[in-house]
């Protein structure tokens, strides 16, 4: 016989009462973690989508030049005989400390070339990263080889170009290959070749004009990989698409907040129901408390049999709450995630702190009661009887 | 040498006018050994003084000293091991615990000792034992008689071998056969060298006692 067995033959004894506080505590952790495990999978998720929306890093040589271009009017004064990045230095770009959370890099090389009477820019690109580059692209046709072309929607209209056609450009003969559908974007008024190709034709073999890096997931801050990139290429300039990462990064924080706060909430109420519960056990145990002083208890036995009854529902709380938490995450997650995608891994971390935070709001919520519990006098308590 | 010396008790409850005085300046001495009974009509004061003798309620004013220790200059703690240590208590309506065991309840007191849990159920059963209940110990108190209930609640009172029993009203509940079982049990108790102290409203009871002391109006108005 001692305080632990006392405890656990009250436990058994109130099933109901006991009950009651468990499921309190395990509705509320519960939901904490199926909340936080549903973040979690929908961040994963998103972020994995988002990277499909293309670059957001751009990597340009360095110049002292100013563009005077602005939504796509020139105002002349653009010069495309600037410095330019050799294809040796970008493969370093592969050695940054968060070059695993690199989705794509994709060098650009662009040279103005004469189609018919009409000057065209020309990008030279790396077809297979644009995919991931431009998931927006939809071709009219197919991929190009080493001798083909795709042209934007406008180039096409404007030369009266279709897929199949042959171009003479700069004495070389390139087949178009395929026609890119409108994209609202500057895409619409170029022709694209094979990297190589347009290297050779601008005679810039091993040199690009530019590179786009697709980059995002919750733990690789855009600011420091732009930093890493630098770098490595020092005569490169290095710059993140600000407003496609901040609004990425801004929608996930909000969502992240208002869980946060609705967890919270669901918390303070579980610590509520504990309180209320316990409150009500040690005026219900007034005459036993009475008898445990009267016999020599002292004021610390009676709030450790207060406190371990809470930690024992609160701990068992923990554990059942965060099973029941994460099954939930699971059954949301396949409504929420378009392709049914998200996953919900098992997160020793959150596991523990689940466990920890019943642990935490039961103890606390039990200071009180434990603390009147203590205080009661043997004399009075007995009186009572 | 007097075990137990009471000086001038007073308990009073309440402020201003609406004071009430339970205990009006009693004073006595009790000697190791000795059977008390404490008898008086209902209010007179009888529970109050032995609930300042149980350490449990504080004088406004007094002193009480058992076995040289000035139980009330002792810290409520301190007076928490001093119960435990010195005294077994015995009530009216048995108190026993419903979810524990009738050898459990008899533990209770060596819950918070430290000992072996072998030698708390050996200290157990040889109370059990001595009130003749060991072959009832696996029972709950819901499926033991009234006078059973008073056996465990006494082997409970004597499991950690006090000097001093206190028990308020301890045959209230009673009936008559079962009320001198219990009787004879307090008075072997008290052959084995037990101080006892006794509440009672029975005439009968108070035959027990070496010694009667009449409590009325919050006053000692007799003591042979």
């Amino acid at each position: 016989m001692n305080l632990k067995s006392i405890t656990f033959r009250n436990l058994l004894r109130r099933k109901g009462k006991a009950a009651f506080v468990l499921a309190g505590l395990v509705i509320g952790v519960s939901t904490v973690v199926g909340i936080i495990s549903f973040v979690e999978a929908m961040t994963n998720d998103i972020n994995h989508k988002l990277e499909k929306y293309g670059a957001n890093i751009l990597i340009v040589p360095k110049t002292e030049n100013l563009t005077l271009t602005y939504g796509g009017l020139s105002l002349g004064g653009v010069s495309f005989e600037m410095e330019e990045i050799r294809e040796a230095e970008l493969a370093r770009v592969s050695s940054i400390k968060n070059a695993r959370n690199i989705a794509a890099l994709g060098p650009l090389v662009l040279g103005v070339v004469k189609v018919d009477s009409h000057k065209v820019l020309m990008a030279g690109v790396d077809f297979e990263v644009s995919e991931i580059l431009k998931p927006w692209w939809k071709i009219q046709g197919a991929l190009p080889d080493h001798n083909g072309l795709i042209l934007g929607a406008e180039t096409a209209r404007i030369l009266n170009l279709k897929v199949g056609d042959r171009v003479n450009i700069k004495h070389k003969e390139l087949i178009v290959s395929g026609v890119l559908q409108p994209t609202g974007s500057q895409d619409d008024q170029l022709v694209f070749a094979n990297l190589a190709t347009a290297q050779s034709i601008f005679n810039k073999s091993g040199r690009v004009s530019m590179a786009e890096v697709a980059a995002l997931c919750k733990d690789c801050p855009i600011d420091e990989m732009v930093k890493q990139i630098s770098e490595v290429i020092p005569g490169g300039k290095v710059m993140a698409i600000q407003q496609v990462v901040k609004g990425r990064m801004e929608t996930l924080e909000h969502f992240k907040k208002f869980s946060y706060g609705i967890s919270g909430v669901i918390l303070l109420i579980g610590s509520m129901v504990v309180l209320v519960t316990m409150m009500g056990s040690v005026r219900e145990r007034t005459d036993e408390i009475g008898i445990f002083r009267a016999i020599g208890f002292r004021k610390r036995h009676i709030m450790k049999i207060v406190f371990l009854e809470a930690g024992i529902v609160s701990g068992l709380a923990g554990i059942i709450g965060y099973f029941m938490g994460l099954g939930s995450s699971k059954i949301a997650i396949t409504f929420f995630s378009e392709n049914h995608s998200g996953q919900v891994p098992l997160n020793f971390e959150l596991a523990i702190g689940a466990f920890g935070i019943a642990l935490l709001v039961g103890l606390l919520s039990s200071a009180y009661p434990a603390f009147m519990a203590s205080r009661l006098d043997p004399n009075d308590a007995l009186r009572a009887l | 040498m007097s075990y137990i010396v009471a000086e001038e008790l007073i308990k009073q409850y309440g402020k201003g006018h609406a004071t009430v005085t339970a205990v009006a300046g009693i004073s006595f001495h009790i000697n190791e050994g000795d059977f008390i009974g404490i008898m008086g009509e209902s209010g007179a004061g009888k529970s109050t003084l032995l609930g300042m003798m149980g350490a449990m309620n504080a004088p406004t004013s007094g002193r009480l000293v058992v076995d040289d220790i000035d139980v009330y200059r002792l810290g409520q703690e301190q007076r928490a091991d001093f119960r435990r240590e010195f005294l077994g208590f015995i009530f009216q309506s048995f108190h026993l615990i419903p979810y524990l065991s009738v050898i459990e309840n008899v533990m209770l007191p060596l819950a918070v000792v430290k000992a072996s849990k072998k030698q708390k159920w050996a200290m157990a059963e040889e109370a059990l034992d001595q009130v003749g209940l060991l072959d009832k110990a696996r029972r709950l108190p819901g499926q033991i008689s009234g006078g059973e209930s008073e056996r465990v609640a006494i082997a409970r009172s004597i499991v950690n071998e006090p000097p001093v029993l206190l028990a308020d009203e301890p045959t209230g509940n009673l009936d008559t056969k079962t009320t001198k079982e219990i009787m004879e049990l307090l008075r072997q108790l008290n052959k084995e060298g037990m101080t006892i102290v006794m509440v009672t409203h029975s005439p009968d009871c108070a035959k027990y006692a070496q010694r009667i002391m009449k409590v009325s109006d919050g006053k000692l108005v007799g003591d042979n």
